[in-house]
């Protein structure tokens, strides 16, 4: 069996011996949630990235809306990574990494798929599944351009938060505005939280740090990201000391390139 | 009653082929309406067609699908090609990933400017052999089975079928030394639904020649 498989392996020592109890149930305001396997108590499960959002930010957030708790290896050298990658726990060689249920698991989206359907937020049937889907990878594709924008030469940072501000009022935006105007309900599907809102409100909030009035024209946007800021789970993760990492800097972005080396 | 899919794309491979591949090896007939104008993609756009202005667009079951990766997971879950739990699943969808990034740097190579085509082919060459066929390789070697994942055909052994076939026609030598794989590629070829696919004549789109690269550049405006 691969070591990056490892399905049968026991890893259920944590940094601080501490194993995480099942889901807290006192999310009321999002509903059922599923359970767990009952009577399997299972270790957090382990992240590893860079020290900042880059690709993990999104499992972050789907993380700590669902109510888990999760620890985190940050790697900030080269040895680390090169030391990971000769572990065999890497399956193509890249991070993000999550240690989750005896997996080692890469590809983010893998990652978010498989933590939307343990916790319930993927939808109760495959029409609802597809719609989170689209919402979900729409708003990855905004998010992507804002991740790589760090990355760009500072010359162009005007030019491409500009686009950025500019697809996400013209091509994003108004998509969400509608689904929810249509439908009238408190999230954008099923009338449930699920991991599309989640990603909706990351999306927002990351575009609002670009330009604050982003959201002028879009009034039930901007009710719902209240609405969904106040879930006690994702108030929770928007408190300073928090997991939330902040955007990224000059210091993130040279980290990034001294581990990965371009 | 539902009628076939039916699939919005140009006439050409693009992101719309590993859903051509998907539908095909399921045995699912569909259709196909191409864009050949940049009119064409107005009025699907006028129509509120694409969610966010873009294809592929596939109609299925009464919707309009948009975002490549949303359909291809609609379509492996609908034909049961998406593993028997979700931790099956994670393993297709991990490996599907990976295939779908070697994937995207072969899909872009002939956007490449001349100077850096070669650069780019480079790169191309050295992922295929260091990073993803080995792993394939290794998962396939792990479990001795004939499917990438849970003994049983999965979307990910056509996702990997359709790369190899892509990497056998830049250089049928990079498959050289991955003889599991290679194994793959014939068994999932001669499959009934894929090998009928794979014959001429049917939907499956060649390499992008320098006339389809034209048109995209007119629909597309790039």
């Amino acid at each position: 069996m691969p070591p990056a498989l490892c399905q049968g392996a026991n890893r259920l020592e944590t940094a601080s011996g501490h194993v995480a109890a099942h889901l807290a149930y006192s999310l009321s305001s999002l509903g059922d949630l599923g359970n767990p396997a009952p009577g399997v108590m299972a270790a957090k499960p382990k992240l590893w990235y860079f020290p900042g959002r880059g690709r993990m930010e999104s499992i972050r957030w789907l993380l700590a809306a669902a109510g888990v708790e999760f620890e985190e290896e940050f790697l900030e050298t080269r040895e680390q990574y090169e030391k990971l990658q000769k572990d065999g726990r890497l399956l193509f060689g890249q991070v993000p990494l999550v240690e989750i249920d005896g997996m080692m698991l890469t590809q983010t989206r893998a990652i978010l798929s498989y933590l939307a359907a343990k916790y319930n937020l993927y939808g109760k049937d495959l029409k609802e599944t597809v719609r989170i889907n689209m919402y979900a990878d729409g708003t990855q594709d905004l998010m992507a351009m804002i991740m790589m924008a760090a990355f760009k030469p500072p010359k162009e940072k005007e030019e491409n938060i500009a686009l950025i501000v500019t697809k996400a009022k013209t091509r994003y935006f108004p998509v969400f505005e509608k689904i929810l105007k249509d439908h009238g309900e408190d999230f954008l599907v099923g009338n449930k939280f699920s991991w599309a809102d989640v990603q909706l409100l990351e999306a927002i909030l990351m575009v609002e740090e670009l330009n604050a009035s982003v959201l002028s024209d879009f009034p039930l946007l901007k009710a719902f990201k209240a609405r969904i800021s106040n879930i006690p789970t994702i108030k929770k993760f928007l408190q300073p000391g928090s997991q939330r990492k902040p955007p990224a800097d000059s210091r993130y972005v040279d980290v990034v390139r001294r581990v990965l080396q371009f | 009653m539902a009628g076939k899919p039916k699939l919005h794309y140009f006439n050409a491979r693009g992101r719309m082929e590993s859903i051509r591949w998907l539908l095909a090896a399921a045995g699912v007939e569909f259709e196909e309406q191409f864009l050949t104008s940049p009119e064409d993609l107005e009025k699907l756009r006028n129509d509120g067609s694409l969610m966010f202005q873009q294809v592929p667009m596939v109609e299925i079951d009464g919707m309009k699908l948009a975002q490549t990766r949303a359909i291809l997971n609609y379509i492996a879950a609908k034909y049961n090609l998406y593993g028997k739990d979700i931790k099956e699943r994670a393993l297709i969808d991990m490996y599907s990933e990976g295939m779908a990034d070697l994937n995207e740097m072969i899909l872009h190579l002939p956007l490449c400017p001349p100077d850096q085509k070669d650069a780019k082919m480079t790169q191309i060459r050295e992922r295929t052999t260091n990073r993803y066929l080995p792993a394939f390789e290794k998962v396939l070697k792990s479990h001795g089975q004939h499917y990438l994942v849970g003994n049983r055909l999965s979307r990910a052994d056509i996702h990997l079928v359709e790369l190899i076939y892509y990497i056998e026609e830049i250089d049928p030598s990079l498959m050289a030394n991955f003889p599991l794989l290679k194994a793959l590629k014939t068994r999932i070829s001669n499959l009934p639904p894929v090998k009928k696919f794979l014959q001429p004549g049917s939907q499956r789109k060649p390499p992008i020649d320098a006339k389809a690269l034209e048109e995209a550049r007119k629909i597309f405006k790039f």
